[in-house]
């Protein structure tokens, strides 16, 4: 049961729907009734890629799902940029891709990872199959910023090694049907996963952060970190998932999702998991759905800040706990500036 | 200055002020002072434009101009600044970035020119550095972890940089230790000045040590049921709130 699946067969029934336990939220089958035709190929577009501010030492551009790479493998030593630019250049149509990366030993590398369509009504999947070596490092930029009436489908596969570090953060700003996944299975032995998420949503728009991350052996540690605001009758859901398998002791797991809700009418569907089956371990997790604290509005009005520039204060600190945890400095800035111009829509 | 007459204000279906009218000419301190579930909070929410204050009756004007009308920004445009009880905290903006924000957007709505930065921050510097707030404090999330006293401080601090017409205290005194309470006060009676008026909230006397009222006027079931010189305010200590209880019930 998969998008890719359903694309490459052209079997609608091979979509995942809302009586799948991990689809309930995002109920593909429901909104595509049928697959539509392949997507052509076409040529890369002339515009700049959404964070463009951020230098890259390589570039890959996937076109409907089409690319020149198939694989790429980062070089060792100094600490590299590399920009995906995933873009879908479609009229109702449909398509799939996939990537593989891979970070030899003691690499270094930060991946600015966009997702961006023209054209309307589109079908995407598209599939990253990630390997570290030891002691290698990956910082993980993905920003979902596709047109509101797109089908989009992203997942990553990331195999960590010991004493490897994968530090990811994905900003999605939702589609008809958006959803990000990301399977992480984690050695231990001092390897750190950092899996961070921002959404914000307006109109109708739909997104889904999941992550699925499995401890499988001691001395682990991962981070969470994803916050949502969500206005009209847009909706979010965050899954997130972490297994400590038996053995995996001494395994440190933190988990938070916290949401805004802008008005009634708009939508947060939150299922936080923690499956545990290690008996040494240190693992936490926080969920909170709630609205813009009023007091907090009055006040900062009260100091003659127009309501609207006062939500948006409120929203932008709300939301910066996430950007300020993005290491990479140039692309830390494209995001904030991002986002603030993406606030300033919302409120 | 402010001129309040015959304001009644409800919170949902249920009166809390009953017509109460008070005028502060321009230069002069008034004190309000009156037991728990007088009313005090809802006169000072009700003049800084909370929601959910609800004014069935009266008026309320600074300088002529109606107050009511207008939203909490407005208000403060037209220089009103109300000094919280209870400050809260703004996660994630800096203290400077906060008050800039503040000072421009007052600036904005009246015409003015707004702040650069280099000038605000001189500004800045030398409030905290009247007010013995160490300016290394402002670069840090607004009141995020400060002590009660902190954050009276900062309401001081924005009050010196903002430089408000009507300046209303809310129990400014509530949560401050004693050299807290002189350093607040100390800070508030600065802002003195022959263009500017002062109302002082508070249920204890004690605040009125450090802050001189000109007059003293007692609040009870939603009205004022006298009115006195700063003596007023000592006869209260001595005698309570009962006798006016009585006279308002």
């Amino acid at each position: 049961m998969s998008l890719v699946k359903a694309i490459q067969t052209r079997d609608a029934s091979a979509l995942p729907g809302r009586r799948d336990e991990a689809w309930r939220y995002s109920d593909l089958k429901g909104v595509l009734r049928a697959i539509p035709d392949a997507s052509p190929a076409a040529a890369a577009p002339a515009s700049a890629p959404p964070l463009a501010e951020v230098v890259a030492d390589n570039e890959i551009v996937v076109v409907n799902g089409r690319s020149t790479v198939m694989r790429f493998v980062a070089s060792a030593g100094a600490p590299r940029t590399l920009r995906l630019r995933v873009v879908a250049s479609a009229e109702h149509t449909a398509h799939s891709g996939l990537l593989a990366l891979e970070l030899p030993d003691g690499s270094d590398l930060t991946l600015i990872e966009t997702y961006e369509g023209s054209g309307s009504g589109y079908v995407s999947d598209f599939g990253l199959a990630i390997s570290m070596g030891e002691g290698a490092r990956l910082e993980r930029i993905v920003l979902l910023d596709e047109p509101a009436d797109a089908v989009s489908v992203s997942q990553a596969e990331v195999e960590l090694s010991a004493t490897s570090a994968f530090r990811q953060t994905v900003i999605a700003s939702g589609a008809r049907l958006q959803r990000h996944e990301t399977h992480v299975r984690h050695p231990g032995g001092g390897a750190e996963a950092r899996l961070d998420g921002l959404y914000i949503l307006e109109a109708k728009r739909h997104t889904d952060l999941t992550t699925v991350l499995t401890h499988a052996a001691p001395d682990g540690t991962t981070t969470q970190l994803t916050k949502g605001l969500v206005k009209d009758q847009a909706r979010g859901v965050f899954q997130g998932k972490i297994v400590v398998e038996e053995g995996a002791d001494r395994t440190d797991a933190r988990m938070g999702h916290h949401a805004l809700l802008l008005n009634d009418g708009a939508e947060v569907d939150a299922k936080p998991e923690l499956e545990i089956y290690a008996d040494d371990v240190s693992c936490a997790h926080g969920n909170t759905v709630g609205s813009i604290d009023e007091d907090a509005l009055f006040y900062i009005r009260s100091r003659g800040i127009p309501e609207a520039e006062a939500r948006a204060l409120l929203m932008e600190a709300f939301v910066g706990e996430v950007v300020d945890r993005i290491e990479h400095e140039p692309a830390r800035d494209a995001v904030r500036a991002w986002v603030a111009d993406r606030l300033r829509g919302l409120s | 200055m402010l001129s309040i007459n015959n304001l009644h204000v409800s919170i949902g279906e249920k009166e809390i002020i009953k017509g109460l009218s008070l005028d502060i000419p321009a230069g002069e301190v008034h004190a309000i002072m009156g037991p728990n579930g007088a009313g005090k909070s809802t006169l000072s929410y009700t003049l800084s434009g909370r929601s959910g204050y609800d004014v069935t009756e009266g008026s309320a004007t600074l300088n002529g101009e109606d107050l009511l009308g207008l939203d909490p920004s407005e208000r403060a445009a037209k220089g009103v600044f109300l000094s919280f009880q209870y400050p809260l905290e703004i996660p994630g903006v800096p203290t400077l970035t906060f008050i800039r924000a503040a000072l421009n957007a007052q600036r904005k709505a009246r015409g003015e020119a707004e702040s650069t930065a280099p000038q605000f921050l001189k500004l800045a510097r030398e409030a905290a550095a009247k007010l013995k707030i160490d300016f290394e404090m402002l670069k840090r999330p607004l009141n995020v972890g400060f002590s009660g006293g902190e954050k009276k401080r900062m309401e001081i601090l924005q009050m010196a940089i903002l430089e408000p017409k009507l300046l209303i205290l809310d129990e400014t005194d509530s949560g401050l230790d004693i050299d807290a309470l002189r350093i607040v006060s100390e800070g508030v009676n600065a802002m003195r000045a022959p263009d500017r008026a002062m109302l002082v909230i508070t249920h204890y006397q004690r605040l009125l040590d450090y802050i001189k009222p000109d007059r003293v006027h007692v609040l009870a079931g939603g009205r004022i049921v006298a009115s006195g010189g700063p003596e007023l305010a000592l006869e209260l200590e001595a005698n309570g709130y009962d006798q006016y209880a009585q006279a308002a019930a």
